[in-house]
């Protein structure tokens, strides 16, 4: 009984494809449906390989959102219709090479969208610098990505590392604060924003007291909160960002020192924690490329447009997701839609205006942001922009990326 | 380091040492007495700080969530044990790897789906809020001196359990021959379905414990697995004392690894090196003691 069940299904199975093949030949005979489409109106394919899962999960969204928001208000003006492939990197730097290497030659992307995390970023640059294919950096700000390894394809949306720092030591040294500790996590980020923040701060005629570190990702301050307190220093800087960022915050507030000694950090200290921490992170001083309340025509439609399709409010992830579409569009305008015109493409994003919710940005030399930093003070569940800390910021200097032309 | 702020930082190594001995506690447990090596254990210390968070939302206290987060989390070990721990004691330790492995990833993507990937605070309780003036700018929660004595009253009642009742003289005989305590008429089966549940227990009660002083946030069951198993390894695979002396070394070693300054031959070795003091000890104590400081010669 069973082996005849079987011979049923494989008997209709047959059947079936006899059909199938009978009709694909018809078609095949028939002609006008096997003809393919003009390659002019195929679609741009953007691949977006950005983090769909774990930590940074909700940066990847923020990202892929405020691209496709971008890119649907451009509409038509782009001159070709866009096909997204999205792939998940995990931020997993092992496999970061290989998933960019598979959005280009697999999927065969005309541009490519990404990353958040450094060091799955290097491995997307290192596929990029050898396929030429166009590439915007929506967030990760290793330094070297338009440093020694930049290249007229790698274009970033975001930021280098020490760039939200640079303009927070010139903040303190103003202030006429001398003496001040560092602390941050050791690892790539946490050390170019400690080199940017001290750039900027020695030039001042500030003194670095002490420069405190711990490995990536522990959380475990009290000991380095202990010998703040002894050293007394006239004000510290930090680098902490998500989770970490929280529990220090929380930590800082518990150990007494807030209100004793100033602290100042990346505006990544209190994005995306002030729910989490209450009334521990309120009157903090930041310097970051966004902030709450820029009241511009444009950041207040943005922020309306984003609500409207994601139900969200947005964050600084999403700005740079959406000026990306922006630079992307730039782009796609100059050439009319043609992708295959790449030098021109390039040319004219590398001299493109974005109107970012941000304010006005430009690409640097190195193909990095210039644009204004703003001083941010956390103020209830906002981080309040109370001014510009540096104008049209282009840091860190273009010197050690030799663009080839 | 002038000497009160040496004091200080003592302190900070001994309660930053006690909570480590009361996650690693289960691990211990787990590892010593059923033999299983349970990648998922920070998976709990997770879970436990998450459901501190809920609860403390939805019940309005940290004191009533303790309780509810306890027995929920005993339930969850029974459970856990039952649908698939049990099928890995007769196995080689890599399927045990291999199985805990996968859970950590199940674990966390059923905390984004069920919590989301925001960081969450929880409030310290009015009573503990307040904090002891130490130097003229340092305070010192008092949140953290309780949290360290409880932990010390469950280090008491740990060994308590095992050395001074019959349950732990079973738990205890079950750890050396399995078979022979089952044949003298004991469910063995049952007793492991306990310790399973105790150990899960024992790490989410130290995450409910450390969510409000440190933040509820993903991933945070990772960052205190790898440390837990260095505390295992060097207090001596199942002993709860060797668990406790090894977390405080570990204390020790990582406060002072942090804030001290040490040059050798114009090299700066500390505090450029903090990130490894701990292996290096761990590595220190197992040439000289390779079975732990507290672990059987077997």
């Amino acid at each position: 009984m069973p082996n005849d069940l079987y011979h049923d299904i494989k008997g209709a199975k047959r059947r079936e494809l006899i059909k199938a093949a009978a009709a694909a030949g018809l078609l095949a005979a028939g002609g006008g449906l096997s003809t393919l489409a003009p390659a002019q109106s195929a679609k741009v394919k953007v691949g977006l390989m950005l983090p769909y899962t774990g930590t940074f999960a909700q940066l990847g969204v923020a990202i892929a959102n405020g691209f496709k928001l971008a890119v649907d208000e451009q509409g038509k003006s782009l001159g070709r219709e866009i096909e997204y492939v999205t792939l998940d990197d995990e931020s997993d730097p092992p496999k970061g090479a290989d998933r960019a290497n598979q959005l280009v030659t697999r999927d065969k992307v005309d541009v490519l969208v990404g990353t958040v995390h450094s060091g799955v970023q290097m491995g997307i640059v290192k596929i990029v610098r050898e396929s030429g294919v166009l590439h915007i950096i929506p967030n990760a700000g290793v330094e070297a990505a338009t440093g020694q390894l930049c290249a007229p394809n790698i274009f970033r949306t975001s930021f280098a590392n020490g760039q939200p720092a640079y303009p927070m030591g010139k903040v303190v040294a103003d202030r006429g604060l001398k003496n001040v500790v560092t602390l941050a996590w050791r690892y790539g980020a946490g050390e170019e924003s400690v080199a940017g923040f001290k750039d900027s701060f020695l030039k001042g005629g500030g003194k670095i007291v002490k420069e405190l570190w711990l490995p990536f990702p522990n959380v475990e301050f009290q000991s380095l909160l202990t010998e703040i307190a002894s050293l007394k220093p006239d004000a510290v800087f930090v680098f902490f960002a998500g989770g970490g960022a929280a529990k220090f915050l929380t930590d800082w507030k518990a150990a007494g020192l807030k209100g004793r000694i100033p602290l100042f950090g990346t505006g990544f200290l209190t994005e995306g924690v002030l729910e989490a921490v209450g009334d521990a992170a309120e009157g903090i001083e930041t310097t970051l490329h966004y902030g709450d309340g820029i009241d511009t025509p444009k950041n207040r439609a943005f922020r309306l447009a984003y609500a409207k399709t994601f139900k969200l409010q947005p964050d600084v992830y999403a700005v740079q997701g959406y000026d990306a579409g922006l630079l992307f569009a730039a782009g796609m305008k100059a050439v009319k839609g043609d992708v295959s015109k790449k030098k021109e493409m390039i040319a004219a994003m590398r001299v493109a205006s974005i109107d970012s919710p941000r304010g006005k940005m430009t690409m640097s030399k190195a193909h990095n942001p210039i644009h204004d930093m703003y001083l941010r003070k956390v103020v209830g569940k906002e981080n309040r922009v109370t001014g510009v800390a540096m104008k049209a910021l282009d840091y860190p200097p273009s010197g050690t990326c030799k663009m080839p032309a | 380091m002038d000497f009160p702020t040496s004091l200080i930082q003592l302190l900070n190594a001994v309660q930053y040492g006690l909570l480590l001995f009361l996650i690693a506690s289960g691990l211990t447990l787990i590892f010593g007495i059923m033999g299983i090596i349970n990648l998922a254990h920070g998976s709990f210390y997770m879970l436990g700080a998450y459901l501190a968070f809920s609860l403390t939302e939805g019940l309005g206290s940290l004191w009533l969530a303790l309780p509810v987060g306890v027995v929920l989390s005993v339930l969850f070990g029974l459970a856990l044990e039952w649908l698939v721990i049990k099928r890995l004691y007769a196995r080689d330790h890599l399927y045990q790897v291999l199985l805990t492995y996968g859970l950590i990833l199940v674990f966390e993507e059923l905390r984004s789906i069920l919590w989301g990937d925001e960081v969450h605070g929880v409030k310290v309780p009015e009573v503990l809020a307040a904090s002891i003036s130490l130097t003229e700018n340092l305070n010192y929660p008092v949140y953290r001196l309780a949290m360290s004595a409880v932990c010390l009253v469950l280090a008491l009642g740990l060994w308590w359990v095992i050395r001074r009742t019959r349950l732990g003289m079973i738990i205890r005989a079950g750890s050396v021959n399995r078979d022979m305590v089952q044949s003298l008429g004991i469910d063995i089966t049952l007793v492991y379905r306990i310790v399973f549940a105790a150990g899960v227990a024992l790490a989410a009660f130290a995450g409910m414990l450390a969510a409000p002083t440190s933040s509820v946030f993903p991933g945070m069951g990772n960052q205190v697995l790898i440390i837990c198993f260095v505390v295992v390894v060097i207090g001596g695979i199942g002993s709860v004392q060797g668990a406790l002396v090894g977390a405080i070394l570990i204390g020790l070693v990582d406060t002072f690894g942090k804030v001290l300054t040490l040059e050798v031959a114009g090299f700066q070795l500390l505090p450029q090196l903090s990130g490894v003091t701990v292996y290096l000890l761990m590595a220190v104590i197992l040439l000289w003691r390779p079975e732990g400081l507290f672990g059987s010669h077997d």
